[in-house]
């Protein structure tokens, strides 16, 4: 059972990126940012960012790091969030998110933000990096590192999800974990509607991973399921909200990428409360 | 240790520019320790067998899955390997196109993509195997180098040139088994760096891949007609040598540009783009592939249709200096 002060912290810690994510996006005005899908990643980053990454802040290369690749790009908001509250970013910097020449671009990118393994934002892409990171790592007899991916439910569409999936199974690159940000929905609403791929966990089996499904917003449950050790690939399915936290956002597909009025980001506020609460 | 010399030249010929591919493979594992090798199921078809043998732990097989592999060689290049990544030429590059534009035009991993029979090499199986627009592709992606060897000989020292440089590169291999020797023994190979094989003054024959041996005939023929010709081998497409083509424009009447490539986005317009910022330069006749795909046929046959012969050359410059 995962230590209570941890929780405690990680759950202080959600609720701060989750503030910063409505701050960002307000900030960035008609622009919009990709609210659903940060939301719905906040606790998984936030567990990983606080809880379970072996990093070297001082060190961002350091080899014996775990290396983590945000596939599902566009959840940049909370990634960087996360990375504010773990102490790789200036809390401050978050307010130059989607500036002109910012680090913190809509997508991550490898524009000199320490920190960041892969660029991404074309989705498809991050399980095969992983796969190759694994397979680097043990070229170089580190087998201690994890190599941690983090995908969206709805970037399961995409076929080279499941050609690197096939691939990690077959290379046997069991120091891989991958994390489905399970949130039903994508841009055009419901993925049972758009491109069903129920059921998910049974997939993951047939090409050969450990499968453990988890609520993803609870962080002992998500904790619990990063501290198992697979001898295989291993992918845990976060069953999670789509702009969970602020109730007019969850679960409708039209938050996925919004802009925020004042009024609109003056309601969310008040539902998430005072910031340090 | 490769040596360079007739009696390699000869042989490697015989293989092919795929089987010289493996040959390099080979020199590149074994004095490199950095150097991956990878395929997507053509380890028979790039000359990989005995390597896959000696050394098995140095090559990864991904099945038929060229985004995954383009994917899986950015993780590997970015914990420090050098990963040489192979494939028919047009699988490499149009079909994991997003995957080469983010991985090494965007993310500048130190990818060595390897397209073989680029070109008609394969054209008996139709146009999903021919690859005449490779160039234009990779050339309109920011960092990437792209390479297009004359022969066997250079494709061997290309493959060993790009292992030492932290560019994203693309090597387009093209001709077929019996290749036309270009080069019998050991000489400098530049990347960005042109190769005058022989000097005239009335036109330059600008040619790449396996169009160099075509324009070396050409000249030969031209002479008999009294017109002196130059040859460059433009092995580096991008970046191109652009103090060979100033020199070329300056001492030539007429430029042309041979390749084995659609005359869309390739040599030809490489060499434009260039010309055309000057405020005036010599006129740029273009031999490569006319924007169409030719019906599929032996390779000879798919050549001859589209010119790419030193008789067509010929015909050509005659036209020009007739006109």
């Amino acid at each position: 059972m995962p230590d209570r002060e941890l929780i405690d912290k990680i759950c202080v810690a959600s609720k701060r990126m989750r503030h910063h994510i409505i701050n960002m996006t307000y900030n960035v005005g008609n622009v919009g940012a990709h609210l659903g899908g940060s939301l719905s990643s906040v606790e998984i980053l936030a567990c990983l960012y606080l809880g379970v990454l072996k990093l070297n802040i001082d060190d961002p290369n350091w080899e014996n790091r775990d290396r983590l690749i945000l596939s599902k790009g566009h959840a940049a908001m909370a990634l960087y969030a996360a990375m504010a509250e773990s102490g790789y970013l200036d809390v401050n910097q978050l307010s130059t998110f989607k500036q002109d020449y910012s680090l913190l671009c809509g997508h991550p990118s490898l524009n000199g933000l320490k920190g960041i393994e892969f660029a991404s934002g074309s989705l498809g892409q991050g399980l095969s990096q992983g796969v190759g990171t694994c397979l680097g790592l043990r070229r170089k007899n580190n087998s201690s590192s994890r190599v941690y991916v983090l995908l969206g439910d709805g970037e399961c569409d995409e076929g080279s999800i499941w050609e690197a999936a096939a691939s990690a199974s077959h290379f046997q690159t069991n120091q891989l974990v991958a994390i489905i940000d399970c949130n039903r929905l994508q841009y055009d609403g419901e993925t049972i509607q758009i491109m069903n791929m129920d059921p998910m966990a049974d997939k993951w089996e047939s090409f050969g991973w450990d499968v453990n499904e988890v609520k993803g917003h609870d962080i002992a449950d998500l904790l619990e399921a990063f501290e198992f050790q697979s001898r295989k690939p291993y992918v845990i399915i976060a069953n999670t909200i789509k702009g969970k936290g602020i109730s007019f956002m969850e679960n409708d597909y039209r938050y996925h990428n919004a802009r925020l009025s004042k009024s609109l980001y003056e309601k969310a506020l008040v539902e998430l409360g005072a910031e340090n609460d | 240790m490769i040596e360079y010399n007739k009696k390699s030249a000869r042989a490697w010929s015989l293989l092919g520019t795929c089987g010289a591919h493996g040959i390099a493979a080979r020199e590149l594992v074994e004095s490199n320790p950095k150097v991956v090798i990878m395929t997507a199921d053509l380890c028979s078809f790039s000359g990989l067998d005995r390597l896959k043998t000696s050394c098995p732990d140095r090559i990864y097989n991904v099945g038929i899955a060229e985004q995954n592999m383009i994917g899986i060689a950015a993780g590997l290049a970015k914990e420090g390997f050098v990963p040489f990544v192979n494939t028919y030429a047009s699988f490499c590059t149009s079909r994991c196109a997003d995957q080469v534009r983010v991985n090494m035009s965007y993310m500048k991993f130190p990818i060595k993509l390897i397209g073989l029979t680029a070109g008609y090499a394969v054209g008996i199986l139709g146009a999903t195997h021919i690859s005449i627009e490779d160039m234009a592709l990779m050339r309109a992606l920011p960092n990437i180098t792209l390479i297009s060897p004359a022969d066997c000989m250079e494709t061997v020292k290309a493959m060993i040139a790009v292992s030492d440089t932290p560019d994203p590169t693309y090597i387009r291999l093209t001709g077929s088994v019996n290749t036309p020797i270009v080069y019998t023994e050991d000489y400098e190979f530049r990347i960005g760096k042109a190769i005058w094989l022989c000097r005239g003054t009335d036109v330059c024959l600008i040619a790449t891949g396996s169009m160099v041996s075509v324009a070396l005939e050409a000249v030969r023929m031209l002479q008999e007609d009294g017109i002196s010709s130059s040859v460059i081998n433009m092995h580096t497409v991008k970046p191109l040598d652009k103090d060979a083509l100033m020199e070329a424009n300056e001492a030539h009447r007429l430029i042309v540009t041979v390749e084995e490539h659609s005359i869309i986005g390739g040599l030809y317009g490489a060499v434009s783009e260039i010309l055309c910022r000057l405020g005036s330069h010599k006129t740029v006749v273009p031999i490569g592939i006319e924007d169409l795909f030719v019906h599929a046929g032996s390779y000879s046959w798919q050549l001859q249709e589209s010119g790419l012969t030193s008789a067509n050359i010929r015909v050509k410059v005659q036209n020009f200096f007739n006109k």
